[in-house]
């Protein structure tokens, strides 16, 4: 094959999803009697047109990054993730409270480990049961974790009403200052103003993290394999169940660690329906981003981008667009990377490979 | 205790009971046929946003009910042609159809009638007596047109699925795509029929929804579509049984509004309840039912 036809193959899936995105931004804002190309412009001079935009983009993307590496990394072992909505609420709570509770002189070096650390823990339990649910009693986690999207949000509020919320509000105090991450302004005047944080380049660690793993050590391979073929796993003396726990459980530590973008970096308390879309947007991040590093960090960029993008043009479009150009940009996703698995086998069958 | 067992248990159960065993008897028919069905969800909710808004333009509920079965059977076969004809991963196509009508109803609801949560109120049907004694209640819910259509679809659709040649064709699209193509089926196209059927039944559920509250709400159908799917595992993909479990699950929705006035447990775990519920219940049954066994499975070989 030449090396342009398999550039084209990888550009597709990217291209057919921008392409969708424009063209349904354009069909609403059309629909509302606006001029169609405006709104585009608009969107994109808002978001990658400014450096504050660029910021913006970041900050948006942040959340979104670890909840596609999150749901990416399920999808290795054959499991679908759509509990990370949940896993981010539980999470993010779990951390708030230790980074309330924790003293207000206790530096960040600790502080800010032992407030990820019980996020993350908490977030991998939460995923973790669903794993166990399914290769226990054969539940299929795409039910098991909605399901327990729902308990989460209720429990989330009735710890809040009953315990932590501050009275007349539904968010928490506030966190002890050595749990919080610093914005990006005070490392460079570029990002001056927007809500981008250290989490940036913590989530950009953690894809870093996942990667290795998943290639270098022999649990990471493992799960890889068992996502290709749980037969020959097990044939191969592979402990299939463990490891789908291990991976469900990973990815709803590395969901969690979304809080550190919302939480800890913007808003310094945690409070009800903070994060809330981003376990779905972290779906299509993990699609269109296709199990390649680079592919999740695009992807995570186009969605933080349509979400700062919405924000601009609420005042012409509203803004739950984006939610409408997040499905639209899934189906075409799949719609064209189906297409791309019809031209290798057709290739394949006349022996170009 | 004793207000559980009176006429206005049985009246809010089976009222709570139809937007379950309409979702349920959906999923029924899309996965007979061999369809995994995660975009009931959407169904509900945009079947819901539907009726309402012919509802609202018509000024007549029955035309509501026209356009709501028109949106959910749309939505349905939307699914079936991306999943059937166009093989994209059902689930990936379900996800993806539920966030499109969650934020395309939000959408149309700020962009028509300028409102971030509801539409604006709706009439809906007003048959039968008044009053709140429980019997009234009981009367009014079982004289409630779409519940009775809801029970009517209950009744037949044993009936067509097991009985005619129709459902003969969406059983064994079902349980062995390529035995049925292999025999002249058309297993794609009967697929795309059965999610008509599907849409149109799980449009009902997105209906009594938007009328029992005489308006739409956003995010509305609430969980109600999944938790109709754990129901149709536990029935075991029977039609009837589905629509029995689906009782159950109102049931324990009736008593959470009943003991909410008593204030001696937080509200949000009485919320939990369906939902801890269907998790037992996956537990309990999932190993053990035996789900279509072409559910999922193409016709061919990848072309």
């Amino acid at each position: 094959m030449s090396r342009f036809r398999s550039f084209w193959l990888e550009l597709r899936t990217p291209l057919a999803a921008m392409a969708a995105a424009v063209l349904v931004l354009n069909l609403l804002s059309f629909g509302l009697g606006q001029v169609p190309l405006s709104t585009v412009l608009t969107a994109l001079a808002g978001s990658w047109g400014t450096t504050y935009g660029i910021g913006q983009v970041l900050f948006k993307a942040t959340p979104l990054l670890l909840a596609g590496i999150a749901v990416d990394l399920a999808l290795r072992a054959g499991l679908f993730n759509i509990g990370v909505e949940g896993q981010i609420a539980v999470g993010s709570l779990a951390g708030t409270i230790v980074a309330v509770v924790l003293p207000a002189s206790l530096p960040g070096i600790v502080a800010l480990p032992l407030t990820l650390l019980a996020a993350a823990s908490t977030g991998a339990a939460w995923a973790a049961f669903a794993a166990w649910m399914r290769t226990r009693f054969g539940a299929h986690e795409v039910i098991t974790t909605i399901v327990l999207n729902r308990i989460a949000d209720a429990l989330v509020a009735m710890l809040m009403t009953a315990w932590l919320a501050l009275p007349g509000t539904v968010r928490t105090k506030d966190i002890a200052p050595g749990a919080s991450l610093a914005r990006l302004e005070s490392l460079s005047p570029f990002f001056s103003g927007s809500a981008v944080s250290w989490a940036f380049p913590m989530s950009l660690l953690v894809l870093l993290g996942v990667t290795v793993w998943l290639r270098r050590s022999r649990a990471g391979r493992e799960v890889v394999w068992v996502g290709h073929n749980e037969r020959a796993c097990e044939a191969e003396g592979i402990a299939v169940s463990r490891r789908k726990i291990l991976a469900m459980g990973l990815s709803g530590a590395i969901a969690s660690l979304a809080m550190a973008g919302t939480v800890l970096g913007y808003k310094g308390y945690y409070e009800i329906g903070l994060g809330a879309g981003v376990g779905f947007g972290g779906i299509a991040v993990a699609f269109l981003g296709r199990g390649h590093p680079v592919g999740l960090l695009l992807a995570a960029l186009l969605f933080g981008t349509l979400a700062q993008a919405g924000l601009v043009i609420n005042a012409q479009v509203p803004k739950e667009a984006t939610g409408i150009l997040e499905a639209v940009v899934i189906i075409a996703v799949a719609l064209a990377s189906r297409a791309g698995r019809l031209d290798a086998s057709a290739r394949a069958a006349k022996g170009e490979s | 205790m004793s207000q559980l067992l009176t006429l206005t248990f049985v009246a809010e159960t089976i009222r709570l009971s139809i937007p379950f065993a309409c979702a349920a008897l959906a999923g029924v028919w899309s996965e007979r046929s061999g369809v995994v069905h995660i975009a009931l969800e959407g169904v509900l909710l945009s079947s819901a946003f539907g009726a309402v808004v012919a509802t609202l333009a018509s000024g007549s509920p029955a035309v509501g009910v026209l356009g709501g079965v028109l949106v959910g059977t749309l939505l349905s076969l939307l699914h079936g042609l991306l999943s059937a004809r166009f093989r994209v991963d059902a689930i990936v196509s379900g996800i993806a159809l539920n966030l499109l009508a969650a934020s395309g109803t939000r959408f149309l609801l700020r962009a028509w009638f300028d409102s971030a949560s509801n539409s604006p109120p709706i009439a809906g049907f007003h048959w039968g007596p008044t009053g709140s004694s429980g019997a009234a209640m009981l009367a009014r819910t079982l004289l409630d047109p779409v519940t009775l259509l809801a029970v009517l679809a209950v009744a037949v659709t044993p009936w067509v699925l097991f009985r005619t040649r129709f459902g003969l064709r969406v059983r064994a699209a079902g349980e062995n795509p390529v035995a049925a193509a292999s025999v002249g089926i058309p297993v794609v196209r009967v697929r795309l029929i059965a999610l008509c059927v599907s849409g149109a039944v799980g449009a009902l559920g997105g209906i009594h929804l938007a009328f029992d509250q005489h308006r739409f709400e956003s995010g509305m159908s609430g969980g109600r579509g999944f938790i109709a799917l754990a129901a149709v595992i536990l029935a075991g993909w029977r039609p009837v049984r589905a629509a029995l479990a689906c009782l159950v699950f109102a049931a324990l929705e009736a008593t959470q509004i009943l003991l909410q006035g008593q204030r001696k447990l937080p509200p949000e775990i009485l919320q939990m309840l369906p939902y801890l519920a269907t998790l037992v219940v996956l537990a309990l049954a999932a190993g053990k039912a035996r789900a279509p066994a072409g559910l999922g499975q193409h016709a061919t070989e990848e072309r």
